[in-house]
C-alpha cells in the first residue's frame, strides 16, 4: 500500500475510570478498505469518534496527509475529508433525503434543493446506490437510511469514510449490496474504514484488518494472511473454540401453542399478522427476521405486555399437569399468579429487563417482590440470589449493590439471564441475547441456553446473526412483515433461504 | 484548515464516582466561595463590612428564641412539602402543584376552624388533619388520573391546578372576610383559639416540628423498605420495566399522587392551624416551588431534605434581617440567596464532571 492518509500516534482517551483507548498508534492507508476489528468495548468506536470530531483525545497526535490536526468537532473532521456513518443513524425523520444531506451545512441564502438532488443522483450513479432525494426519512427502510447516511458524508466531500457496524441492521442480501458499493468507492480512490466484529465480513471485504483489544492496538494484518481463527485469537487474546453445540432434542413436549396472533402498535401499524407456531420442551426455537418485523411484539404478546387482536390464542402447557392455560388478555402478574413458569429476557436490558439505578440485589426481586403479605420488601432472599449469580456466572461488579447501569453490557446480560434462569422456567424467551456481548460472554450465554434446553425447557431465541441461529437452533421461524414467512429445520437450513424468507413473505413463492 | 486550529479551550469529561468525603468538601468549598462572592458584592456596592452582614444574618435567623422558632417554623413548612413531593418526583411525576395542594389543605383547615369551632379540640384537630390531607390528596389525584388514563402532561396539569386553588382561596377569603371590607380573613378564632396548635414546651410550633420529623421518618421507611417504595423506584426508572415486572403503572401513579397530595395538604394544615391562623392566597407563598429544589437537591433523602430546608429557612430569615438592619432593601437579601443557591447547585456540576483546560493536563475542583 501507499502512503498513510491518517496516522494516529499514542492516542489515549478515558471516560472516568475506563480507559477506552490506551496509547493507540496506527496508520490508515490511502485507498484501502480497512476493517477495525475488536470485541464490544474494545474501543473501536471511541477511536473512530476521535477522527470524526465527536470526542477529543486526552493525549496523542492525529496526522491527516502528514499534517498534525486538531479535530474539535465534525466540521473540522469534514475539513480533513473524514466522514463517519454512525451505528445509530443521525437523520431528521420528517425531512427528505435531500434536506437531510444539507442539514447543518452553513450557506448564505436559500438552499437550492434541486441542485442538492442532482448532486445526490450523481453520487448514486457513480457508486451504485438507489435513493430518491425527495423521499422522507420516516418512509425509509433501515437499509435506505444507511444509504442516505453514506450519501450524506460523500456529498460533504469526505474521502475517508468510517462506517460503524454497517451490517448490523442489514439482511445478507443488503449486506452484499453494501459491499459492492464499498468496492466501487475504493475504485474511486476513497478510503473506507469498517468497524465490525463479524469475522466473515472482515474476510470478504477488507484489504487489511487492524485489531483492538481492551482499548489497546494489537496488530494489523493483511486480510489474505488471516483466518477466522487467527483473527479471533488476536481479538480475544486466547484461543477460542468457535463451535456452538447443538445437543439432540430429547423428550419433546408441547409447551406453547400460538394461534392466529395479530396485533397493532401504538401508531396503528399491524405488527403481527396471524402468527401460528408451537414451541416444545427440550428444543431451541430460533426466530429470525429483519429487526422490527414483529419479533418484539411476538415475545411481548406471550409475556402479557402487548394488546392482541380478538381471535388470538396463546396456550401454555404446564410441565406439572400438561394442562393448557390461555395467556391472552392476562397481565404479567396474572400470568405468574396462574403458575405459569415463563421467563423473558427482553431486548432492552436496562429499559425493560432491569432497573439501571438499582444494584444486582434489588434487581433480583423485580418480578417477585410483591409475594407475601408484608408491606415491606424481603431483602434477604434477593441478596442471596444475587451473590449466587455473581459467583456462578462470574459477574464483574464492584458489589451487588452497585447500580447495574454501571456494569459492562456483558455483565448486565449475565445478571438478567441469571435471574430469568433462576426462576426455573418452563418456557424461556430471549430477545437478542448476545447483542453487544464479547465472544466469551456470548458463548457463556449459548452454553446456558443449551443447559436449559437439555433440562427440558422450551427455549425461544430471537437472534440476528444467522450463522449463530443456524448453529444453535433446532428449528428456525422466520418473520417477515409480522407474518411467519417460514419455519425451517436448523440443521438443514441454508443462509440464502433464510435471507429470502426474511425479505419476502414465503421466500417469494406464492404459497399462501 | 483544521490544522491551524488550536486545541479546544475548555473540555469536559465525565467523572468517576467521587468519594463521599470529597463530595462534601466540594459542596463546602462552593458554599465558602458563595459567601466570599456575596461579601465582595456587598462591600463593593455598599461599603459595609461583609462579616458584619453575615453576623447580622445569623442574628436575624437565630438571635432570639422567637427568631429561632420562626426559622424552625419556616424550615418545617418547607421540609413538609418537600417530603410530600419526594415520592412523586422519585416516580418522575413532575408534581409542580404543591402550591395548590397546600392552599387546598389550608382552605379546609380554615373552614373547619370557622364552622366546627364548638367541637371538642381533639375531634376538631382530627377532622382538620384528615380533611386537609384528603383535600390535598384529591388535588393531586385529578392530574394523576388523567396521567394514568390519557397520559396527559402532569407538569402543565399540576401547574394549572395551582391557579384553580388560588382562585378558590380568593373566593373563600371574600366569603370569610373579617372584619368586613378588610379583604382578609383576619386571625381566625382570636379569642378562643379554637383549632390553634397548643403551645408545647413554650412554643406553638413544637407540634409542627414533631409532626414533620415523624413524616420524615415515615417517608424514609416508605421509600426505602416498603413494596410501594420499590414500585415507585421502578416506575420512576422505566415504565417499561415496571410493566415487565407486572406493576400496574397507572395505579402506582394514582396511589403515589394521593400520598404526595395528602402530605402537601397537611403542610397547608400546619401553615393555617399551626402558624398563621389565617388563610390568604399567599399562605403557600411560593414554598410549593422552593420545596421542589429541596427535594431534588436532597435526592429525596429525608434527613438531607431537613438540612436543606434549614439552610433555605436560615437564608430567608437572615436575609430579611440584613435588609432592615444594614439598610439594604429586600432585593439584596434575594440576591444573596440567589448567589448561594447558584454556587450550591453549580457544585453538582463539578461533582459529575471534570474540567480540562487547554494546555493543562487536568483541573480539579471549581
Amino acid at each position: 500500500m501507499s502512503e498513510a492518509v491518517i496516522s494516529l500516534s499514542n492516542v489515549t482517551k478515558s471516560f472516568g475510570e475506563v480507559l477506552a483507548n490506551d496509547n493507540v498508534s496506527m496508520d490508515i492507508y490511502k485507498g484501502e478498505i480497512l476493517s477495525l476489528l475488536g470485541e464490544n468495548g474494545s474501543g473501536k468506536t471511541t477511536l473512530m469518534n476521535m477522527l470524526s470530531g465527536i470526542y477529543y483525545p486526552d493525549s496523542g497526535e492525529i496526522k491527516v496527509n502528514g499534517k498534525t490536526v486538531n479535530i474539535r468537532d465534525p466540521k473540522d473532521a469534514f475539513a480533513c475529508g473524514i466522514g463517519m456513518v454512525h451505528q445509530h443513524f443521525k437523520l431528521v425523520d420528517v425531512f427528505t433525503a435531500a434536506e437531510n444531506v444539507v442539514v447543518g451545512i452553513k450557506q448564505k441564502g436559500h438552499f437550492d434543493l434541486r441542485s442538492v438532488a442532482a448532486g445526490i443522483r450523481e453520487i448514486c450513479d457513480k457508486y451504485g446506490f438507489v435513493m430518491d432525494p425527495d423521499k422522507k426519512v420516516y418512509d425509509m427502510s433501515v437499509s435506505e437510511k444507511q444509504t442516505l447516511e453514506i450519501i450524506k458524508v460523500i456529498y460533504r466531500g469526505a474521502d475517508i469514510l468510517i462506517l460503524d457496524e454497517p451490517t448490523a441492521v442489514l439482511t445478507p442480501q443488503e449486506t452484499e449490496k453494501l459491499f459492492s458499493v464499498i468496492r466501487n468507492m475504493k475504485k474511486d480512490g476513497k478510503t473506507v474504514v469498517i468497524i465490525t466484529h463479524k469475522l466473515h465480513e472482515v474476510l470478504s471485504i477488507s484489504d487489511r484488518v487492524a485489531i483492538l483489544r481492551k482499548g489497546a492496538y494489537i496488530d494489523a494484518v493483511a486480510t489474505k494472511d488471516a483466518t477466522e481463527e487467527s483473527l479471533t485469537e488476536m481479538m480475544v487474546g486466547e484461543k477460542v473454540e468457535l463451535n456452538i453445540e447443538r445437543p439432540e432434542v430429547k423428550d419433546k413436549k408441547l409447551r406453547l401453542k400460538v394461534e392466529h396472533l395479530s396485533c397493532y402498535n401504538a401508531d396503528g401499524v399491524k405488527m403481527l399478522d396471524d402468527v401460528n407456531f408451537e414451541a416444545f420442551s427440550g428444543e431451541i426455537l430460533g426466530i429470525a427476521g429483519v429487526s422490527g418485523n414483529g419479533q418484539k411484539e411476538l415475545l411481548e404478546s406471550v409475556a402479557g405486555l402487548q394488546n392482541t387482536m380478538p381471535g388470538a390464542s396463546i396456550e401454555y402447557y404446564s410441565p406439572e399437569d400438561e394442562k393448557s392455560r390461555e395467556l391472552i388478555g392476562l397481565t404479567p402478574r396474572k400470568i405468574r399468579e396462574l403458575g405459569v413458569h415463563l421467563s423473558f429476557v427482553p431486548e432492552d436490558r436496562l429499559g425493560m429487563g432491569l432497573v439501571g439505578s438499582m444494584g444486582m440485589s434489588e434487581n433480583m426481586m423485580l418480578k417477585d417482590y410483591s409475594e407475601g403479605n408484608s408491606i415491606f420488601t424481603d431483602k434477604q432472599k434477593p441478596k442471596e440470589l444475587a451473590e449466587q449469580i455473581l459467583k456462578e456466572l462470574k459477574v464483574v461488579t464492584p458489589g451487588i449493590s452497585t447500580p447495574v447501569r454501571r456494569l459492562s453490557g456483558g455483565n448486565v446480560q449475565k445478571v438478567l439471564v441469571g435471574r430469568e434462569i433462576a426462576a426455573s422456567p418452563a418456557v424461556l424467551m430471549t430477545a437478542y441475547a448476545v447483542r453487544g456481548l464479547d465472544i466469551n460472554t456470548s458463548y457463556t450465554i449459548y452454553r446456558l441456553l443449551n443447559e436449559q434446553k437439555t433440562s427440558g425447557v422450551a427455549v425461544i431465541y430471537v437472534g440476528e446473526d444467522l450463522d449463530v441461529l443456524m448453529e444453535l437452533c433446532d428449528r428456525i421461524l422466520v418473520l417477515c412483515g409480522g407474518r411467519v414467512s417460514g419455519i425451517l429445520d436448523g440443521k438443514s437450513a441454508k443462509k440464502e433461504d433464510i435471507g429470502r424468507l426474511m425479505t419476502t413473505y414465503g421466500g417469494g413463492k406464492e404459497n399462501k | 484548515m483544521a490544522a491551524a486550529k488550536k486545541e479546544p479551550f475548555i473540555r469536559l469529561a465525565k467523572r468517576d464516582v467521587m468519594p463521599v468525603g470529597k463530595k462534601i468538601a466540594v459542596r463546602l468549598i462552593s458554599l465558602a466561595i458563595a459567601l466570599i462572592v456575596c461579601g465582595l458584592l456587598i462591600f463593593s456596592i455598599t461599603g459595609i463590612n461583609p462579616l458584619e452582614v453575615y453576623s447580622t444574618m445569623i442574628k436575624g435567623a437565630f438571635g432570639t428564641k422567637t427568631r429561632v422558632w420562626a426559622t424552625v417554623k419556616e424550615m418545617m413548612m418547607l421540609a413538609c412539602i418537600a417530603i410530600g413531593l419526594a415520592p412523586a418526583f422519585k416516580m418522575r411525576f413532575w408534581n409542580i402543584g404543591a402550591e395548590g395542594q397546600v392552599l387546598i389543605g389550608g382552605i379546609v383547615t380554615a373552614g373547619c376552624m370557622i364552622y366546627l369551632k364548638p367541637l371538642p379540640p381533639v375531634l376538631l384537630f382530627a377532622i382538620m388533619f384528615v380533611g386537609s390531607a384528603i383535600a390535598g390528596a384529591l388535588w393531586g389525584l385529578l392530574p394523576a388520573i388523567f396521567k394514568a388514563k390519557y397520559n396527559t402532561n402532569e407538569t402543565l396539569f399540576t401547574l394549572m391546578m395551582n391557579y384553580v386553588a388560588i382562585q378558590l382561596t380568593s373566593f373563600f377569603v371574600a366569603k370569610w372576610e373579617n372584619p368586613f371590607g378588610s379583604n382578609t380573613v383576619g386571625i381566625i378564632n382570636q379569642n378562643g383559639q379554637e383549632g390553634w396548635f397548643p403551645a408545647v414546651f413554650g412554643s406553638r410550633y413544637f407540634i409542627s416540628v414533631v409532626l414533620v420529623l415523624l413524616l420524615a421518618v415515615l417517608m424514609f421507611v416508605y421509600l426505602k423498605y416498603t413494596k410501594h417504595g420499590y414500585e415507585i423506584s421502578v416506575v420512576g426508572e422505566s415504565e417499561n420495566t415496571a410493566r415487565y415486572a407486572g406493576i400496574s403503572v397507572g395505579w402506582v401513579v394514582i396511589r403515589t399522587m394521593l400520598v404526595s397530595g395528602a402530605l402537601c395538604g397537611l403542610a397547608g394544615f400546619m401553615a393555617v392551624a399551626g402558624a398563621s391562623h389565617t388563610i390568604s392566597t399567599s399562605t403557600a407563598g411560593g414554598r410549593g416551588f422552593t420545596a421542589i429544589i429541596v427535594a431534588w437537591l436532597a435526592k429525596f433523602d429525608s434527613a438531607t431534605m431537613l438540612l436543606i430546608s434549614l439552610l433555605l429557612a436560615f437564608l430567608q430569615s437572615g436575609a430579611g434581617e440584613i435588609a432592615s438592619k444594614c439598610k439594604l432593601n429586600s432585593y439584596a437579601s434575594e440576591m444573596i440567596t440567589g448567589i448561594i443557591l447558584f454556587f450550591i447547585l453549580g457544585s453538582e456540576f463539578f461533582i459529575n464532571f471534570r474540567v480540562i483546560m487547554r494546555g493543562k493536563k487536568e483541573k480539579e475542583e471549581n
